[in-house]
């Protein structure tokens, strides 16, 4: 199937495109003004003691040798030492990367769930009240910096109303949930502990609608203008003349193309989910791995870095391949395309 | 064809019917659409409050210094005032030393724009003419040109800002390089696909056999055909860059203090939050209202010429 | 059967408000077939969007007029009153086969749930819930569907029951398209110029498939087309439509034999000959809706208009057996 095919290909494609952006990642981050090893040993270490270190780190060796070594580092799973907590950098990652996830997965299923709805009812109610209000929303939703909304958040809904905790992932006076995945409200579910769920939950609620609020916007849009679209389509002027009942019009024959609207701009939205992770991690101190990747932004931490954006450039290739799988699942007209066409 | 563009049937359906819509996709007709588009725009309150917004901030960029209440706030200390809460004096309020915070943001349209601005003449300046090359040459070179664009893009443009700015001194110029970086592939994919669909176009094939030049065709014949899209996009590209640029502020990585940049000030701001949370919170508006002006542009000029696609 | 009288649409665009259709009266009987002709964008769509009620009706408002089905004003009922006659009565068959089907969606999915819940309104979930276990009732529908496609003379209908629209011909679509207009045995057809979209071989398959089975079930049809060779060919009655007005209705024999509006006789005249000679046209184009020609709206294209046809609309006389024209120029004969 030609689809099939395009798959793999772009299955393919991906690889070299990784790997290019490693080269890049790690070119900038190498090529940088500044001595690292003079940076984490401080101004009074003597200059016998940086090059000590630079040697230790490799840092005199030919640039293309050290992504050599690096890239052969990766494959056996070391990404180096990270400066500031002395640890791997793997373990790093693997301690921060399950709040990350949680709280990506979170906002981004409240964001198709608030927002294919609220397309769908703007829709319908195109030109009315509803439609009018769910725009400006929308508008707004995308125009708010996240961190403005989420310390808005914090100092209204947490700080003078008291409704949910100012920040962390769940209350400090609890102990951690038992460790199955990190997924906090996977774990607390599996082991009875509601207590801790109901912590987790409420920690959850601002970081994930902040996180979520202009992917809501965003997707509401999108679906919002494809059922327009449709409502002037032939198929659906044709089979409402023929006495197709209009409920199964709207919700089943139009649905799945706004559906299949939708997923063309998941990817991209899951790209701002990563992105915008940094940011809201930091203000509500959730300790992900965006908020890690901060830290290591600002005090130069190569290979908490390089290690942090790798990460990211994998998984937004793996929901990027994902999504277009899908695609080509619930749209014939990819799946089959020209060639399926008989005289 | 370029494998690396994912299918996105309203780009196409967008793509194709702008193609379709001016056979003669000389400057001067396309002008003329502007113009009448232009006047369509003034239907919409919206798109005006957009516009209005818009040209306020421009101009609070122009004459800070007389807008300001405090000019010389932007890089002076006041200790005996610091910490007013927004009263009549100081309408939103004084900083940790005693700066007005409404000075200083006025004084941060300046930033916020010429940044908006310049990441957008940067990207537009790559990612054209590279898109140009790619879209009409095909071949190798195109193959090329979309492969560079997926290194750029295998992450989000947030994450490889951040990247690029944490590893150069925190400046305007860097914040401004370090946007661009993730910015410009998606012109060049833009136009690459706006090419790729013009290219096919019954009169591109006249010029073609006529002898022209490919430049010549490419930008009197194909480009022309773009330019309302691109006017769409770079639009709200502007408020999207300011927004960007304002969270690498806020996160440490942008500008540095005293400079009056509205990301920095919020973060700063936060420091002394709840008591006193003026700082960031108007701060933040800023933001807010000049993002939100250009999404009402963009928005306004996207319905007027959708119109003209019908 | 049908009675469209005086029938004024107006449309608001951008412009200012289009007066598309300006008093439309149609008349077709039990089992009689019907052509309304015209050129393109003399609104014929629009009449008969009207008649099926799926006109948009934002930028669409009915401004007058009364459109009568077995006594009924469809143009008075509401839309769940109105959704019994569809498909159970009167049915469509679409121009564009390639956009009319959902493509998302197989053949046998959309044609099942349309046999199944035909001529309701709102079905709720629960019911569609509990009838998706009733295994004899879909097995009917499919049957029913196959049927119904084995009379449209396809080959294999399984097959093109599987099939999405992006597998299917031209041809094949056109032919699901009327075996679905025909599920609900409808007493009224309406073929929104049925071929044009394909090429001539297919058109005239399609068209003579459609003339067996309205024979057969003794339907009546009203055919839009703007080809007066498809007209001549399946129709008893034809309607001449010009700028959203009627300005000439005849029996399909005698229209051709002696054709009256100056529109007619430019529309035949324009037909090229197999004897060769030289093709004619009518000159100009269709008038602007939001500012159409005051009097006769056809006066500005008319070789032989007169003083009178810039200030007075004229109103259809009779000038034949069953033979009606709305031109200034047979007022004296009268």
């Amino acid at each position: 199937m030609r689809y099939r095919d395009y798959l793999i290909r772009r299955l393919l494609y991906t690889i070299p495109a990784l790997i290019g952006l490693s080269m890049l990642i790690f070119a900038i981050a190498r090529v940088m003004p500044g001595d690292p090893a003079r940076l984490a040993l401080g101004p009074e270490a003597s200059e016998e003691q940086v090059q000590k270190l630079r040697d230790e780190l490799g840092l005199n060796l030919p640039i293309h040798i050290q992504y050599l070594h690096y890239m052969r580092g990766v494959f056996e799973g070391k990404l180096g030492v990270s400066l500031y907590t002395n640890r791997d950098v793997v373990v790093d990652l693997i301690e921060y990367f399950p709040a990350t996830f949680e709280l990506v997965t979170v906002a981004m299923i409240l964001a198709v769930a608030v927002g294919i709805p609220l397309g769908i009812l703007s829709a319908i109610r195109q030109d009315r009240w509803e439609d009018h209000t769910t725009r400006v929303f929308a508008l707004s939703g995308v125009s708010m910096p996240r961190f403005w909304i989420g310390i808005l958040f914090q100092l209204i809904l947490a700080y003078h109303l008291g409704l949910l905790p100012i920040t962390g992932r769940i209350a400090p006076d609890l102990p951690s949930p038992t460790h199955i995945t990190g997924l906090y409200l996977i774990d607390t579910l599996i082991t009875g502990n509601f207590v801790a769920l109901k912590s987790t939950l409420a920690h959850l609620v601002m970081p994930a609608v902040t996180l979520s609020l202009s992917p809501i916007a965003q997707l509401m849009r999108v679906v919002r203008a494809s059922m327009i679209e449709q409502m002037r389509k032939g198929y659906i002027l044709t089979a409402r003349a023929n006495g197709m009942p209009e409920n199964l019009l709207v919700y089943k024959y139009m649905l799945k193309n706004a559906f299949i609207a939708a997923l063309t701009i998941i990817g991209l939205l899951y790209g701002f989910f990563l992105g915008g992770a940094f940011v809201v991690e930091t203000v509500f101190s959730w300790p992900g791995m965006a908020r890690y990747g901060v830290r290591a932004f600002i005090f130069k931490d190569f290979n908490a870095i390089i290690g942090v954006v790798l990460v990211i450039a994998v998984a937004y290739a793996v929901i990027n391949i994902v999504v277009d799988i899908a695609y080509g699942l619930l749209d014939p007209r990819i799946r089959l395309g020209a060639e399926a066409r008989e005289a | 064809m370029s494998e690396s563009q994912t299918p996105n049937p309203e780009q196409q359906a967008q793509a194709v019917a702008l193609g379709r819509q001016n056979a003669v996709g000389s400057y001067e007709a396309r002008f003329e659409d502007l113009w009448r588009t232009l006047h369509r725009l003034r239907r919409s309150t919206l798109s005006l409050v957009g516009l209005g917004i818009v040209l306020g901030i421009i101009l609070m960029a122009v004459f800070a210094p007389y807008a300001a209440p405090y000019p010389e706030d932007v890089d002076s200390v006041h200790f005996e005032r610091v910490f007013q809460p927004p009263g009549r004096e100081f309408l939103f309020g004084t900083d940790e030393v005693g700066r007005d915070v409404l000075s200083r943001v006025i004084f941060g349209t300046r930033i916020s724009l010429s940044l908006g601005v310049t990441v957008l003449v940067i990207s537009l300046s790559i990612g054209l003419p590279l898109g140009l090359i790619a879209g009409y040459m095909g071949g190798p070179v195109s193959t090329f040109i979309m492969r560079l664009t997926d290194i750029f893009l295998a992450i989000p443009p947030l994450v490889l800002a951040l990247a690029v700015s944490a590893v150069l001194t925190p400046t305007l110029e860097n914040s401004i390089i370090a946007i661009s970086f993730g910015w410009w592939p998606w012109y060049t994919r833009l136009i690459q696909g706006q090419v790729l669909s013009i290219k096919e176009e019954a009169f591109v094939e006249a010029c073609r056999s006529a002898g022209a030049n490919p430049w010549y065709i490419a930008f009197k014949e194909i480009l022309p055909n773009c330019l309302s899209i691109l006017i769409i996009k770079v639009t709200l590209d502007i408020g999207y860059a300011i927004l960007t640029g304002a969270v690498l502020g806020f996160l440490g990585l942008g500008v540095r203090p005293p400079t009056p940049e509205w990301g920095t000030m919020a973060s700063k701001g936060r420091l002394h939050l709840p008591a006193r949370w003026w700082m960031t919170t108007f701060s933040g508006l800023a933001i807010f209202v000049t993002v939100l002006g250009f999404n009402l542009l963009g928005d306004g000029l996207r319905d007027a010429f959708d119109v003209e696609l019908e | 059967m049908l009675d469209v009288t005086d029938l004024r649409i107006h449309f608001d665009v951008f412009e200012g408000e289009a007066q598309v259709l300006n008093g439309v009266n149609l008349h077709i009987g039990q089992g009689e077939t019907v052509a309304l002709v015209g050129e393109t964008g003399c609104g014929k769509s629009v009449t008969i969007k009207a008649i099926l009620r799926i006109l948009p009706m934002p930028p669409g408002r009915i401004v007058s007029g009364h459109i009568l089905y077995k006594g009924q004003d469809l143009l008075a009922m509401r839309e769940q009153e109105l959704h019994t006659l569809r498909g159970r009565e009167i049915a469509l068959i679409p121009q564009e086969p390639m956009s009319s089907l959902n493509p998302v969606f197989t053949v046998g999915e959309q044609f099942t749930e349309l046999i199944r819940w035909q001529g309701r309104y709102r079905v709720s979930w629960i019911e569609r819930l509990a009838r998706s276990f009733d295994g004899v009732g879909k097995r009917a529908a499919r049957q029913r569907a196959l049927d119904l496609l084995e009379k449209m003379n396809i080959p294999d209908p399984p097959r093109v029951m599987r099939s999405y629209l992006v597998e299917l011909s031209g041809g094949m679509s056109q032919r699901v398209l009327i075996a679905m207009a025909l599920a609900g045995n409808p007493s009224l057809l309406i073929a929104d110029e049925p071929g044009t979209a394909l090429d001539v071989t297919t058109q005239e398959q399609i068209l003579q498939l459609m003339k067996d089975r309205v024979e057969k079930e003794k339907l009546a049809v009203l055919y839009i087309t703007h080809n007066l060779g498809v007209a001549r060919e399946m129709t008893e009655r034809i309607y001449v439509m010009y700028a959203g007005e009627i300005v000439e209705q005849a029996p399909t024999q005698e229209l051709f034999r002696a054709p009256r509006h100056p529109y007619t006789q430019g529309l035949l005249a324009s037909i090229p000959k197999l004897t060769g000679g030289e093709v004619l046209g009518i000159e100009g184009r269709i008038p602007d809706y939001v500012g159409p020609p005051p009097g006769c709206r056809f006066h500005p294209r008319c070789e032989r208009a007169m003083a009178q046809c810039q200030e007075v609309r004229p109103e259809l006389i009779p000038i034949g057996p069953d033979h009606m024209v709305a031109c200034h120029l047979y007022e004296r004969e009268n």
